[in-house]
């Protein structure tokens, strides 16, 4: 379907996407089986009555302010501009509660559960933030909660697996499929359409059927309005460029839609770019994928030429994921925003580089904006940039001791 | 006849035999490509109609008997071309009406406008899309009514009244009831408002209706007769398959009598 770009953003600078067909130009939309469609229909409805209503808006800042600690720093990091070249400015979701960005929509979404009368939570992993952000709230808000999360994850960020047991999620392997993301997202519908009436499926990232694209960038998008005011207060302009990484999404949505109305801010979204081109060995799916449906949209997508779903592969398992939301799929479309990637050497690079010069400790997914960052500094000396750093590295720890560390022993 | 009249015609003639037609379901190319043909033939002498599972890696309205058939199926290379290109070659061609049911995306992948022709050369006579509700499904309706194909559409417990009549209005082939809320493969007991449930589902449906999910047992079947024109017999065979048996003598079991 062709799309003319100068409509398509006035359209999406006018609010106007998602349409009411769920769509954001011919990306989106409700591929579910027909059980979750009723259930689906009535959480849109939720999302109409309560999202933006006054009661909802001052529970949801209120405890973003007070448990989750927002608004989170932006961090000016001067060694590394000085080593890289160009003013590098760091949005610090790694210090928001749990550690990472998935808080702020985990529980916008867990209050909004409550509102709509759920009685257990439903969600999937891949890194395990977003899983430790899901117990996190449903401990807070007194919801029972189940996090699917694939085996070869559960291994790889074997410190999330803890956390979010004793916030009391129950965890469940999945060993179906990929084993990985995917296959999580996979096994959480199916636990969802067994029981579409009771249970709230508090889906991660920016993708999947609408309203949840919609729904997870409005409740990451404070990340973005704050970077904006803040980088306004500090340096009386807006910056040349924002960065940020992309698996499914939602810390790069949330980043960007302050900005895409800003004709002058050049945004640049980074996806995993593992072991290079080839099929199978990256996640890059802006980059090298083509249009289809998984999980409920049309959106771009990792496929081989007979539809079937490609296995990824990325040192990052928050990225490791073969779609990407339909927002973003419309956005690469008409060429607002520029997707690249950044492959796993870069990204570990880059952790090291950060843990350096200004002692952080991203996570392997932030590393990625960082190395896009990198890059980009170098090609433009002087310049302002603002990096999504979408969450800390703590949890990376097996993998950096098989990495980095190995490399330094 | 149009292709798709060739489904209720078949689901109609069990009905004269005074019995649910079964419809039964098999993964192409599970347990070995080599297979199909002669698996195929074989369920058609027994069955009242057939569903062909086209493999996805991402089956997430099926529970494990059928994620497991689908990734077997895969690691053999099945393909929706191989298995369009199977049921062309098959001579003499089979009579009992052949449903397609696949997930979306391969079908995306391989053309809607292709896939109606191809469909149509394979003696195929309509389509299941899980994946593809009511509402996003005009584009390959489109595709699928110029030649005559069918587009089933399913209706589940949860369906709203005002949505299952638009439904129903839109249906061909037949009518999909799903018994349960759920993935496929689980066993359903038959309660009360099931076939309260399907009792609607027969008021407003234009074309039969046969209840799909968990149906594995004559005494389900017992107690769905008088409140469906078929059902849809899908884990039940595949697990039959697994154990080495024959789906066709199971489903003759299923029926009570041998030799239908």
């Amino acid at each position: 379907m062709s799309v003319n770009p100068t409509d398509a953003l006035a359209d999406l600078v006018a609010g106007r996407f998602p349409d009411a067909h769920g769509r954001f130009g011919p990306f989106g939309g409700r591929y579910v089986p027909e059980t979750l469609i009723p259930t689906l229909e009535r959480l849109s409805a939720g999302v109409r009555e309560h999202l933006h209503a006054p009661s909802f808006q001052q529970e949801f800042a209120g405890e973003l302010a007070s448990w989750v600690g927002r608004p989170t720093a932006l961090t000016f990091a001067a060694r590394l501009s000085a080593e890289w070249g160009a003013e590098i400015w760091l949005k610090r979701e790694d210090l928001a509660h749990t550690g990472a960005h998935k808080i702020n929509n985990a529980l916008g979404q867990a209050l909004l559960a409550r509102r709509l009368g759920a009685r257990r939570i439903v969600a999937e992993t891949g890194a395990g933030q977003h899983g430790v952000a899901s117990a996190a709230a449903c401990a807070r808000l007194g919801l029972p909660c189940t996090v699917y999360m694939g085996s070869i994850d559960m291994e790889r960020q074997a410190p999330n697996v803890g956390r979010m047991r004793l916030l009391g999620a129950t965890v469940v392997p999945v060993t179906s499929g990929d084993r990985t993301l995917r296959a999580a997202i996979d096994e959480a519908l199916r636990d969802w359409v067994s029981d579409p009436l009771g249970t709230y499926y508090l889906l991660g990232s920016a993708v999947g059927p609408h309203p949840y694209p919609y729904l997870v960038r409005e409740l990451q998008a404070v990340i973005g309005r704050e970077a904006r005011s803040q980088f306004q207060q500090a340096a009386g302009r807006l910056p040349d460029a924002v960065m940020a990484c992309v698996g499914g999404g939602s810390n790069a949505i949330g980043m960007f839609h302050a900005f895409v109305p800003d004709p002058d801010v050049e945004i640049i979204g980074v996806e995993a770019g593992g072991r290079g081109s080839a099929l199978g060995g990256n996640a890059a799916t802006l980059s090298f994928g083509r249009p289809g449906v998984l999980h409920g949209s049309y959106s771009m997508l990792l496929q081989n030429e007979d539809g079937q779903i490609q296995e990824t592969h990325s040192v990052s398992a928050g990225l490791d994921y073969p779609g990407v939301g339909p927002e973003h799929a419309l956005l690469a479309r008409i060429g607002r925003v520029r997707y690249e990637s950044a492959g796993d050497e870069e990204a570990l690079e880059s952790v090291r580089a950060l843990c350096q010069y200004e002692g952080i400790l991203p996570a392997l997914e932030s590393a990625h904006a960082l190395a896009g960052a990198k890059r980009w500094a170098r090609s433009h000396p002087g310049g302002t940039l603002v990096v999504c750093l979408s969450g800390r590295g703590d949890k990376d720890m097996p993998t950096l001791q098989q990495t980095l560390l190995a490399q330094t022993v | 006849m149009n292709a798709h009249e060739r489904i209720g015609a078949a689901i109609g003639a069990a009905n004269e035999r005074g019995e649910p037609a079964l419809v039964a379901y098999l993964t192409a190319g599970f347990p070995q490509r080599e297979r199909f043909q002669a698996d195929l033939r074989r369920l058609a002498a027994a069955a009242d109609v057939i569903e062909i599972g086209v493999p996805f890696t991402d089956p997430m309205a099926d529970g494990v008997t059928i994620q497991r058939s689908s990734r077997i199926a895969l690691e053999q290379g099945v393909s929706l071309r191989w298995i369009l290109e199977e049921l062309e070659a098959m001579d003499p061609p089979l009579e009992t009406p052949l449903v397609l049911m696949s997930y979306l995306n391969p079908l995306l992948a391989f053309g809607l406008e292709p896939l109606a022709r191809a469909a149509e050369s394979a003696a195929v006579a309509g389509l299941i899309v899980p994946d593809l509700p009511f509402d996003e499904g005009d584009a390959l309706h489109e595709a699928l009514a110029g030649r005559g194909l069918a587009l089933v559409q399913m209706v589940t417990p949860v369906t709203p009244e005002e949505r299952l009549e638009r439904i129903c209005a839109r249906s061909q082939g037949f009518l999909y009831a799903v018994t349960a809320t759920g993935t496929t493969g689980r066993t359903v007991s038959v309660p009360a408002e099931v076939t309260g449930y399907l009792d609607r589902v027969r008021r407003h449906a234009r074309v039969p209706v046969c209840a799909g999910f968990g149906i594995r047992g004559r005494e389900q079947l017992e107690r769905l007769r008088g409140h469906v024109d078929g059902v849809i017999i899908g884990s039940a065979l595949v697990e039959v398959l697994e154990r080495g048996g024959d789906p066709a003598e199971w489903l003759r079991t299923l029926r009570g009598r041998a030799g239908v």
